[in-house]
């Protein structure tokens, strides 16, 4: 059999860490990075008497992820103890939450491309718990030691466990940026693959064609960027195939996934698993909600991507460009308030889907820190489309303004690209034309109008950019056509 | 000087009868002569506590004295003490310094309390003895062949051998009030959540408090009105108004209702104790009080179900102790899976073990719903058989302990009789109640007996008041140590 005899069945297990200010039971810093071990304190250290207190905003964080995510809120969500002894868990247990989540049951709508055809879904969500991430190990082979950063241990994380409602590696990994996308809208979420602020463990068996009871499973842990979920999940689908082919069993079992080989390993099987013996975590009181804060809670989620990309089509953008420019929350705020300064969203879309991703897409800007502002961006759009500059001076004026910032006018001065329209000037200049260009000027009065080009060009190089190309040349013909009557 | 309450301390102080150095240096002579063959103590700080005593003094001088500024006292050795080793009486925690003061210790300091030194314990404060304490097995000091009770065996020793003017011990199932009825002096056990966990070092978390061991309930409930209060780094620390504790002292007992729970004074209970018991409960009669019967038939599931929850919460919370960051770290090389175990084989002891083992059972799949699901159910139906109790009364009264202090080497080997001896005090920890155990005579022997008054949540003040009416009716003999 073929590997597209299959169908395969996958579900994931997205770890998200939350953009709280400190930590989930500590007041420390949940910033990223920092020195090794210097955002840590006796609480998230796990030092003996110390007792976690449960982050407010955290709890609201996830709160938002659940409705980003249509799902329904729990209004009493109790923490559990998960116990395993690792060391980049200091407790040996991590505080998260088993049979109370804090989110139930929601769903996600995924579109996507396959064979040039387009394609919609929905996913359901099971739930969304809240948890503290855990520290990073560091391992020094050199000197065969493992050290431990606790920096990470505390962070808040929300755990997005979906129904196995994905049948290829693309609906998997649409999912995976479709949910980051909600997230970071929601303003929860960053979702930096590249910083493990977002990664999954995938599930994946595979059944017959026809077949309507799922195969057995295997779970591969912590992949952790976009790429390396559609590859585990590509090259699972040809192992199980491959051993099913053979007649032989897929076993329950966890996995691990190799970036470097683009294999999956087996780390541990069913009967290995760890029994967590989780239980009702004593030291952190049941959450109790009202109804009032989660209708807070739920006023404050921002205009979320479909209704962007829809405003973006009722201003006339088309659907492709609004959905370039809502793909990226960072971009899409940009934009809105580029609107701001210059109300003219086409030109704008065109501008950023253009010269600006652009730029970003080949490394020049760094899209989170640009030296140049919105309204400096809506200005030089707005010089552009004013024919104050011209369609490719702009270009020059904005790389000015991404490699060294500054205001787009004081640049077109600067490097004399402003188009100030002086028809004192123009005509002034068109008479010196006419009159140093006899010859010319003769032919065309005598029919030849293929000079016009000419004379067109010798004007401009003597205005320099003073008069946009349009008014030089409504200008001349109105001067020769009086010369021909 | 050592023998008097800390209300007399306080007066002497106030009125520069002595001063709060004069006051410590007379504690830690007393410490120094007598703590060689009582074992209360498992760290002196005696040079902090001098530097202490001085500055109380400084605040005394002022005019500005709170209630416990200059008043020596003796803590617990699982409570964090900034700068001074916090052992919980383990080799695994033998050169623990914690970097961090329990909340109770920083609202000591902010009245200027002395504190003496840092107490012996049952190890991680499992047990009733006091001898499974890796460094400091504590006696009693009406009988120095026997033991203090326990856990807080060194603070209740402390306060009976006039070794301190005051204790704090900490309470998960018995673990004051045992000990204080053993040693012959007063201890409390807050109501849960009226005191602040942060900085103890955690047993079971559903179950600890920290409170009080004094010569007196009035001393207990100055003590109480120190340390008590929301705490933001304790969620379960209560919000509730903290009022003052001895506000209802001197009110007398007259139309207060006292219930005697039949079953707590059934087989197992020895006939001096329930005597001297039942003596007590007619002393409150002729007060004043209405006596009323009532019953707790789950009574008999309560150790079960104490030791599962207990012994399953105690598990998990002792699993950072793994060598790696802090405490005892064995010196067999190996993979982190061969460290640990031989950190943890080495550095607990034998009762900690078994109730890490104990709980880890409980919890176990396929196992959880039979034992830890059941003992909570427990816990549900036992709040419910107390609160059906309080609404025919106000007290409930009980033997603190089935038995006087027993022999140092009696008991030990037999777990089972040890853990039923908590039958007790148990049920309070279970519905996070709050009880008072206080001297209510003596056996044959000398031995002191202890009966516990147990009241509604939140009304230590009640047991306070109780407990300070018997007194005024009871001459206590003082150990003669």
């Amino acid at each position: 059999m073929a590997v597209s005899d299959y169908i395969p069945v996958i579900g994931l297990e997205i770890h998200s860490e939350l953009l709280t200010n400190s930590k989930v039971f500590c007041t420390c810093s949940a910033e990223f990075g920092g020195e090794k071990n210097t955002r840590c304190c006796p609480v998230c250290s796990g030092l003996p008497g110390t007792l976690p207190v449960i982050n407010r905003r955290a709890v609201e964080f996830a709160i938002k992820a659940g409705y980003a995510l249509g799902c329904g809120i729990n209004k009493f969500s109790v923490w559990d103890r998960k116990n395993y002894f690792y060391p980049d868990l200091p407790k040996a247990y991590q505080i998260s939450e088993l049979n109370l989540p804090i989110c139930l049951a929601g769903e996600v709508p995924i579109e996507y491309e396959e064979n040039g055809e387009k394609k919609s879904k929905v996913i359901r969500i099971n739930h969304i718990h809240l948890e503290e991430d855990a520290g990073k190990l560091v391992h020094d082979d050199l000197n065969g030691v493992s050290l431990c950063d606790y920096n990470r241990c505390g962070v808040p994380l929300v755990e997005i466990v979906t129904e196995p409602d994905m049948r290829s590696p693309e609906e998997a990994r649409v999912l995976v940026e479709t949910i980051a996308l909600l997230l970071q809208y929601a303003g929860v979420s960053d979702c930096k693959m590249e910083e493990g602020s977002i990664r999954a463990d995938v599930n994946i068996s595979l059944m017959r064609k026809g077949d309507t009871k799922f195969g057995t499973r295997a779970e591969i842990k912590n992949v952790n960027s976009l790429k390396s979920i559609y590859r585990t999940i590509e090259y699972e689908i040809k192992r199980q195939a491959q051993i099913l082919d053979r007649g032989g069993e897929i076993v329950q079992e966890t996995r691990r996934f190799d970036a470097n080989k683009g294999e999956t390993k087996s780390m541990r099987s069913k009967e290995d698993a760890h029994d967590y013996k989780y239980f009702p975590d004593p030291d952190i009181k049941q959450v109790n909600l009202r109804d009032e804060d989660l209708e807070r809670l739920r006023a404050e989620l921002p205009e979320m991507p479909r209704e962007r990309t829809a405003k973006y089509i009722g201003f006339g953008i088309p659907e492709k460009e609004a959905k370039i420019i809502v793909s990226d929350k960072v971009i899409s705020d940009f934009f809105e308030d580029a609107l701001k300064t210059y109300d003219n969203p086409k030109s704008l879309v065109n501008f950023i889907n253009g010269e600006i991703l652009r730029r970003i897409n080949l490394g020049e800007i760094d899209k989170t820190a640009p030296r140049y502002s919105p309204a400096e961006v809506a200005k030089l759009v707005q010089m552009s489309d004013t024919e104050k500059v011209s369609k490719n001076d702009a270009k020059e004026i904005f790389r000015e303004m991404a490699e060294k910032g500054g205001d787009p006018e004081e640049i077109a001065k600067a490097r004399g690209m402003l188009i100030v329209t002086d028809t004192g000037k123009v005509l002034e200049v068109i008479d010196q034309v006419i009159a140093s260009n006899e010859k010319a000027v003769g032919q065309y009065v005598g029919g030849d109008v293929k000079v016009f080009g000419f004379l067109m060009g010798q004007c401009s190089k003597a205005l320099r950019g003073a008069a946009t190309p349009k008014v030089i040349k409504e200008e001349l013909e109105k001067k020769l056509k009086s010369l021909c009557d | 000087m050592t023998e008097k309450t800390v209300k007399q301390l306080r007066e002497l102080l106030d009125r520069k009868e002595i001063s709060a150095p004069e006051l410590t240096k007379e504690y830690l002579k007393r410490i120094e002569t007598v703590d060689k063959s009582l074992e209360s103590f498992i760290t002196v700080t005696a040079d902090k506590a001098l530097a202490a005593a001085e500055k109380a003094q400084e605040r005394i001088n002022r005019g500005e004295t709170a209630p416990l500024t200059g008043i020596p006292l003796a803590i617990k050795d699982n409570i964090c003490t900034e700068g001074v080793k916090t052992t919980c009486a383990s080799r695994m925690l033998e050169n623990f310094v914690p970097p961090y003061n329990a909340t109770v210790m920083e609202k000591l300091d902010a009245q200027d309390a002395v504190m003496l030194g840092k107490t012996s314990l049952d190890e991680f404060a499992m047990g009733g003895s006091t001898q499974t304490s890796a460094f400091a097995k504590t006696r009693n000091p009406y009988d120095i062949s026997r033991v203090p009770g326990g856990s807080s065996g060194g603070s209740a020793a402390a306060v009976g051998g006039d070794l301190c003017a005051a204790s704090l011990g900490s309470d998960t199932g018995g673990s004051i009030r045992q000990p204080a009825s053993f040693c012959g002096v007063t201890g409390i056990k807050p109501t849960y959540g009226r005191v602040s966990r942060y900085g103890l070092v955690a047993f079971a978390s559903s179950f600890d408090q920290i409170g009080p061991i004094a010569r007196s309930a009035e001393d207990c409930g100055i003590i109480l009105n120190a340390i008590s209060g929301s705490d933001p780094h304790d969620g379960t620390s209560s919000r509730n108004a903290v009022p003052d504790f001895n506000e209802k002292i001197g009110k007398g007992m007259k139309g207060v209702k006292i219930a005697v729970v039949k079953e707590f004074f059934a087989e197992g209970v020895d006939d001096e104790v329930r005597n001297s018991v039942m003596a007590a409960i007619d002393t409150y009669k002729a007060m004043g009080a209405e006596i009323v019967e009532a019953s707790m038939p789950s009574l008999k599931y309560a150790i079960a179900a104490y030791y599962l929850i207990a012994s399953a919460e105690a598990s998990s919370n002792l699993s950072r102790y793994d060598g790696i960051k802090y405490g005892h770290r064995s010196d067999i090389v190996g993979s982190y899976n061969d460290l640990i175990i031989a950190s943890r084989s080495e550095g607990f002891g034998d009762e900690v073990k078994r109730r890490i083992l104990l709980g880890n059972y409980a919890l176990s799949s396929g196992y959880y719903d039979a034992y830890y699901g059941k003992a909570m159910g427990l816990r549900q139906k036992i709040r419910e058989e107390y609160a059906d109790i309080f609404t025919k009364c106000d007290l409930i009264i009980t033997p603190t302990a089935p038995t006087v202090a027993y022999g140092v080497n009696e008991n030990i080997d037999d777990p089972k009789k040890m853990y039923q001896a908590d039958f007790c005090t148990v049920t309070v920890n279970i519905a996070s109640l709050p009880a008072i155990s206080t001297p209510c005579g003596y056996d044959s022997k000398g031995m002191p007996i202890g009966m516990s008054i147990v009241g509604r949540m939140w009304d230590e003040a009640s047991l306070i008041a109780a407990a300070d009416a018997f007194e005024k009716q009871f001459s206590r003999i003082p150990a003669k140590l």
